[in-house]
């Protein structure tokens, strides 16, 4: 018998804790399938974050370090330039990634560090219970802002592929979603490109997936897609914001 | 090899290169700023990796990655910056992470002053983060010393898989002494726990410190402990200087303890039976030597540049069964020898009728 349908190689055989109807499962799935594409999985490092993913160590099957929150870069930097063979990636939430550990993103982009950033942005604090995240879009209730994000009161949300695209170390920053087959395969090529980049000494990559959390939006897995369409891309647009070689040149 | 003159972070510097150090990740502050200068001349020539984060959280992540990896790592700040590190010194200790910090300490609290201070104590040997977990500490109190406990703190790190803090101050950084390098090899020990890469020859390693069940967690910590019990078996050293026939014994580590041991020379000349204890290790701290150096003593004088710290842990160590003075200076100031020498004597005039303070 033909087997058609398998587990990626470099994703363990071990039960998922995610909620149901949440996309990392996704994320982890087309992440471990471009490892194994790759052949990378015996020189990779995986640097997981604070947040819903923290337990990714137990899911990816390369070798995984848990960061600090929001310290992800720099574990992973760290990593990096004592070991430049491996390949060496992040995988953190928009809370991890965009509020607490905004200064290590931002400049391990601006070294243009040879790591690979998956970021995944679903706008909310998820394993604390749903709180406002640097993301949380206007009008948004979370349980921190009960009446909805109030920008005079809270802020604006942050772009960060669009931030991070004025960065000259940025080598790839794109923006993806995971709503839908086609959305899922041009995620997985950027997520592939990223990778490839690290490889390529081209520079720092970033992908960010636009993600959902039924369980703290209060939504069924089904309605979550449909915020993520109608309420997320508008605000968040997909899109390669900056495609370059910052080491080697055009 | 002949001796050299070196500043002692400059010193420090040299000494973890050769201590087999891979990568150094720092970021600027007075007054340790000598030691990432001369990483960022000679740490890339050798070799190694100098990089200079964007941050002190940032500088503590990266040695944490790297020491992840299974390479030799060190960091250094001074006392404010290494409040920030404090967070990434706990998730080390957390994830038995061996890797070497350095405080040069200068006068707080807050931003203080950029003079010598000993004011981390505390921090260094009870708190240097949240949860139960110890830090090996060194006091060195030459550059030579210097030298040679950053080599040990490298060698200790690696076998108690633990973070080791050289704590140094403004004085032990800056002034200039004569010193030597050991010539030796370094011999990594094996790390089949490191984050390096499988090779698809063995299972994934995870280095995590994360641990939702209570039990497990317990558990986790509780081995780690086990560990702490035969470091404080092994690992405890210090100083006695002219001990045996004290009556006064004066207390103190670092650059304190060796303007201590001036006053201490003086006393002597003026008949008064002084002498010195030293520790070397603050964790572990030499509890045994601490109560042989006192067995004859009449009094405990503790010096050092803050206002009292290591003063607690030598009570206790002694079960408050001497008077134990304390003189210090702090903000930077530095106590001189006849200073210390005066509160000696005054010591010995109260004898043994003083209350414990």
């Amino acid at each position: 018998m033909q087997v058609v349908f398998d587990r990626p190689k470099a994703l363990c055989d071990v039960p998922l804790h995610y909620c149901p109807g949440c996309t990392h499962g996704i994320i982890h799935r087309i992440t471990a399938e471009v490892i194994d594409e790759l052949g990378i999985e015996g020189d990779t490092v995986g640097i997981c974050p604070v947040g819903c993913a923290v337990t990714a160590y137990d899911y990816f099957g390369c070798d995984m370090i848990e960061a600090p929150h929001g310290r992800a870069p720099a574990v992973a930097t760290g990593v990096k330039r004592a070991n430049p063979d491996l390949t060496v990636f992040t995988y953190q939430g928009d809370g991890d990634l965009a509020a607490i550990g905004t200064c290590e993103t931002v400049h391990a982009a601006a070294r243009g560090e040879n790591i690979t950033v998956i970021f995944v942005n679903n706008t909310i604090y998820g394993m604390t219970g749903g709180q406002m995240a640097p993301t949380t879009i206007p009008g948004q209730v979370t349980q921190t802002t009960p009446y909805g994000r109030k920008p005079e009161m809270n802020g604006f949300p942050v772009r960060m592929c669009e931030m991070l695209a004025t960065l000259d170390g940025t080598a790839l920053a794109q923006r993806v979603a995971v709503d839908s087959v086609p959305h899922i395969k041009e995620a997985k090529a950027a997520i592939k490109k990223a990778f490839e980049n690290q490889i390529n000494k081209r520079g720092f990559s970033i992908v960010e997936i636009l993600s959902t959390c039924p369980t703290n939006w209060g939504m069924t897995p089904s309605e979550a897609m449909e915020r993520l369409r109608s309420e997320m891309i508008p605000y968040y647009p997909l899109g390669v914001y900056r495609d370059t070689d910052v080491w080697n040149g055009q | 090899m002949s001796k050299v003159l070196m500043k002692g972070n400059e010193a420090l510097a040299e000494a973890a290169m050769r201590a087999g150090c891979k990568c150094f990740f720092g970021y600027p502050i007075t007054p340790q700023t000598e030691i990432s200068a001369y990483l960022a001349k000679h740490m890339a020539k050798r070799g190694g990796v100098f990089l200079q984060a964007e941050s002190e959280i940032a500088a503590i992540n990266m040695t944490l990655g790297a020491a992840a990896s299974g390479v030799r790592a060190m960091t250094s700040s001074s006392s404010p910056g290494i409040s920030l590190k404090s967070e990434g010194i706990s998730y080390i200790a957390a994830s038995d992470l061996p890797c070497v910090i350095v405080n040069v300490e200068r006068g707080g609290p807050g931003l203080g002053g950029i003079q010598p201070a000993q004011s981390d104590y505390n921090q260094a040997v009870k708190a240097p983060g949240h949860g139960d977990f110890h830090m090996l500490v060194f006091a060195p109190s030459s550059v030579q010393e210097t030298v040679d406990m950053t080599y040990l703190a490298f060698d200790m790190a690696d076998k108690y898989r633990m973070p080791a803090m050289i704590l140094s101050d403004g004085l032990m950084g800056q002034m200039m002494e004569p010193v030597e390098f050991p010539d030796r090899e370094v011999n990594p020990v094996e790390k089949p726990w490191a984050c390096s890469g499988h090779k698809n020859k063995r299972e994934h390693n995870i280095i995590n410190s994360l641990y939702l069940k209570p039990d497990i967690l317990e558990d986790s910590v509780r081995s780690r402990y086990k560990r702490y019990e035969q470091v404080e078996n092994e690992l405890p050293d210090a100083e006695s200087y002219l001990c045996e026939d004290a009556d006064i014994v004066v207390t103190g580590f670092g650059a304190a303890a060796r303007i201590a041991e001036t006053a201490v020379n003086n006393a002597r000349e003026k008949g008064i039976r002084a002498g010195l204890f030293r520790p070397k290790t603050l964790y572990p701290f030499p509890k045994k030597e601490l109560n042989e150096a006192v067995g004859n003593a009449k009094a405990i004088l503790d010096v050092e540049m803050n206002m009292g710290q290591m003063i607690d842990d030598i009570k206790l160590y002694t079960e408050c069964r001497l008077p134990v003075y304390f003189y210090g200076r702090t903000g930077g100031n530095i106590p001189s020898a006849e200073e210390i020498l005066h509160e000696i004597e005054v010591c010995s005039m109260k004898g043994e009728k003083a209350e414990c303070r």
